[in-house]
């Protein structure tokens, strides 16, 4: 067994070359795109004299040919610098910086909710296999799968918010309820500054996209479990188990379950990205200020450094992630060597 | 092969389920070919007097208009089955292509191996790097909405999928003794892969395809709800759920049908392909 630390610096290495290509790919996306950036940025209806847009062009850098263009994009790209967003007026890394509290704390509670509603779930039908109960969760989950993410929360507006009025059904918390900024996690920062009304307030505005956002990981996780589940039960080990007389949740929880994870957190990567890919839309519909919506607003407003910076953070993220979740697996299932 | 094509056949239209999808999906493709038959409105008529007129079973419904009308008083069922044209149309023709694409350049990397498996696969790497959407969705607004941009921005990925099931399976024939047989009695390259190799993956990507159509379908309809789909006044069932939001607060049918219409489509898919899938390739997992 090679010490951790030498695979995981030969697997950060091998991601080299899938960044360079990526940051391409994104590159060359948007110099395929229609129009020029320098009128873009202009705007529309300003008068602008040819020297000015020549200036501008030096400015970006827009003057060299495309392979030095690449080579500086790359570069500053490494440094985290994507240069300025058209709509904000701001450097692209600092609008992302501003939006990525949102959006990690939608994702971490959603999955969290997913998890928790779906483990018990895919037990409950592994144990009771071939029973009523089995067959209603195996067919809601088959229908969470073909479930757009945007409908269900749509249909979650129209039944909590519009017409039960239960629940908020926009934004990160109620104008007003604020706690003090401190992390930008709004549930954290409630709780550090002991802000009660604010941290209920947050949760409340969680629910709805979470549960929108997590409707396909519930469902996957549930197919997952089951089938893992199902599996494990059948060995001698479950059986030497029962045999020795332990309570039935006892073997299933703890001789079983241990051991039916490991399957599932082979697909920990899938779910992460579902929920990545969802988060465009869900925090469109629902309105919360996070990457996701920062990113379908810059795509309406053709601010072709933002959708750069976001993309490659988006991807960035779903690499290393996938990574991370593969050591991981070994570290959980010795069976595995990864090299 | 045939015999056991057939009998798997005869097992497919035995279990009720996929039995019950497959006539959904076949009632679905006349709906969509039938469309300027049985559609009971031009689905593009506007007329404001009609506006946000709710469906047939409120009181203010009538039988004329039997799922209500939209915020421009167009006939939803109109827009819904017109509607039913973009997705399967954009669904079929991304399948196809990604299955031509992704079996010919996996049965050419699988079977030659070398320097052309390892260029691809480190473009596979990198079209995987993306998460889900947001690789179409980047494409979409860089290229700009259209029917042929969503097609092509959709099959980029989509082709990968194939891709790696079918180089994978020509790894595993190549190492068969048939296509050893066929090699030493000096047949051709380009015969083995298409004689021996290729029926051998045909099964497999059917099934890919009826499962990879219901994610397309899915993935069509997220782009046209965020508007970089087809454009409007266009039917698609996406942009339909996307133009209702606005109202969705007094007047959900806008919303809620073209919604549905899209999930009875998918989780139908699904169902056929997953009885495709336990009659012919049991091996085959939904994830993949």
């Amino acid at each position: 067994m090679r010490s951790i630390w030498i695979i995981i610096a030969r697997r950060l290495i091998r991601l080299i070359p899938t960044m360079l290509g990526v940051a391409f790919i994104v590159f060359m996306m948007m110099h395929l795109a229609p129009g020029d950036p320098v009128e873009l940025m202009m705007g529309e209806g300003g008068h602008v004299t040819e020297e000015e847009i020549q200036k501008i062009r030096a400015e970006y850098g827009l003057d060299k040919p495309l392979y030095a263009q690449f080579g500086s994009f790359v570069v500053n790209a490494a440094k985290g610098n994507f240069g300025r967003s058209f709509m904000k007026q701001q450097p692209v890394m600092s609008v992302i910086k501003s939006r990525i509290p949102a959006t990690v704390e939608l994702s971490l509670f959603s999955f969290v909710f997913a998890v928790l509603v779906a483990l018990p779930l895919g037990i409950l039908c592994a144990v009771y296999r071939r029973s009523i109960i089995d067959r209603i969760i195996t067919f809601v989950s088959l229908g969470g799968i073909s479930f757009p993410n945007f409908y269900l929360g749509i249909l979650l507006i129209i039944i909590f918010g519009a017409s039960l009025e239960l629940l908020p059904i926009s934004g990160r918390s109620t104008y007003g309820i604020e706690s003090a900024y401190v992390t930008g996690f709004y549930l954290l920062d409630s709780l550090i500054t002991g802000n009660l009304n604010a941290f209920v307030n947050t949760l409340r505005h969680l629910i709805l996209p979470s549960i929108a956002l997590g409707g396909m990981v519930v469902a996957v996780t549930v197919r997952m479990t089951r089938t893992s589940m199902l599996q494990v039960l059948d060995q001698d080990y479950i059986r030497t188990a029962r045999a020795k007389g332990l309570p039935e949740w006892k073997v299933i929880l703890k001789h079983a379950l241990k051991n039916a994870l490991i399957p599932t957190v082979s697909i920990l990567g899938l779910q992460i990205g579902i929920l990545l890919g969802g988060n465009m839309i869900i925090e469109t519909v629902f309105s919360w200020p996070g990457l996701g919506s920062l990113a379908v607003e810059g795509i309406y407003a053709r601010d072709y450094p933002l959708i750069q910076g976001v993309v490659i953070i988006y991807a960035a993220t779903y690499v290393f992630v996938n990574l991370v979740v593969d050591l991981l697996y070994t570290k959980i299932n010795p069976k595995v060597e990864v090299t | 092969m045939r015999k056991k094509f057939l009998r798997n056949s005869g097992n497919l239209l035995r279990d009720k389920t996929t039995l019950v999808s497959g006539i959904i999906i076949i009632v679905f493709l006349f709906v969509s070919i039938l469309a300027p038959l049985i559609s009971p409105h031009d689905p593009k008529d506007a007329d404001l007097n009609r506006r946000l007129q709710p469906p047939v079973w409120s009181e203010d419904g009538s039988w004329d208009h039997i799922l209500g009308c939209d915020h421009m008083g167009r006939d939803i069922l109109s827009r819904i089955i017109y509607g039913s044209r973009v997705s399967i149309f954009v669904g079929t023709a991304v399948v196809v292509i990604s299955a031509i694409v992704g079996t010919a350049l996996g049965l050419v990397a699988g079977y030659h191996g070398g320097w052309i498996d390892t260029i691809l696969s480190a473009i596979v790497d990198i079209i995987l790097a993306f998460p889900l959407l947001i690789f179409a969705i980047a494409l979409m607004a860089a290229t700009g909405p259209g029917l042929k941009n969503l097609i092509m921005a959709l099959a980029y990925k989509e082709w990968v999928r194939f891709y790696r099931l079918v180089r994978g399976d020509v790894l595993l024939a190549k190492k068969m003794e048939y296509v050893e047989t066929a090699r030493s009695l000096g047949a051709r390259d380009i015969y083995i892969m298409f004689k021996h190799i290729l029926p051998n993956v045909f099964t497999p990507v059917l099934v890919l395809g009826t499962l990879g159509m219901a994610n397309v379908i899915l993935m069509e309809a997220s782009l046209s709800f965020l508007g970089l789909g087809v454009q409007p006044p266009s039917p698609a069932w996406g942009l339909m759920v996307s133009e209702g939001r606005q109202y969705m607060m007094t007047s959900w049918w806008l919303s809620t049908f073209p919604g549905l219409a899209i999930v009875i489509l998918i989780i139908t898919l699904n169902l056929f392909g997953q009885g495709l899938r336990e009659a012919f390739d049991p091996r085959l997992s939904l994830e993949e």
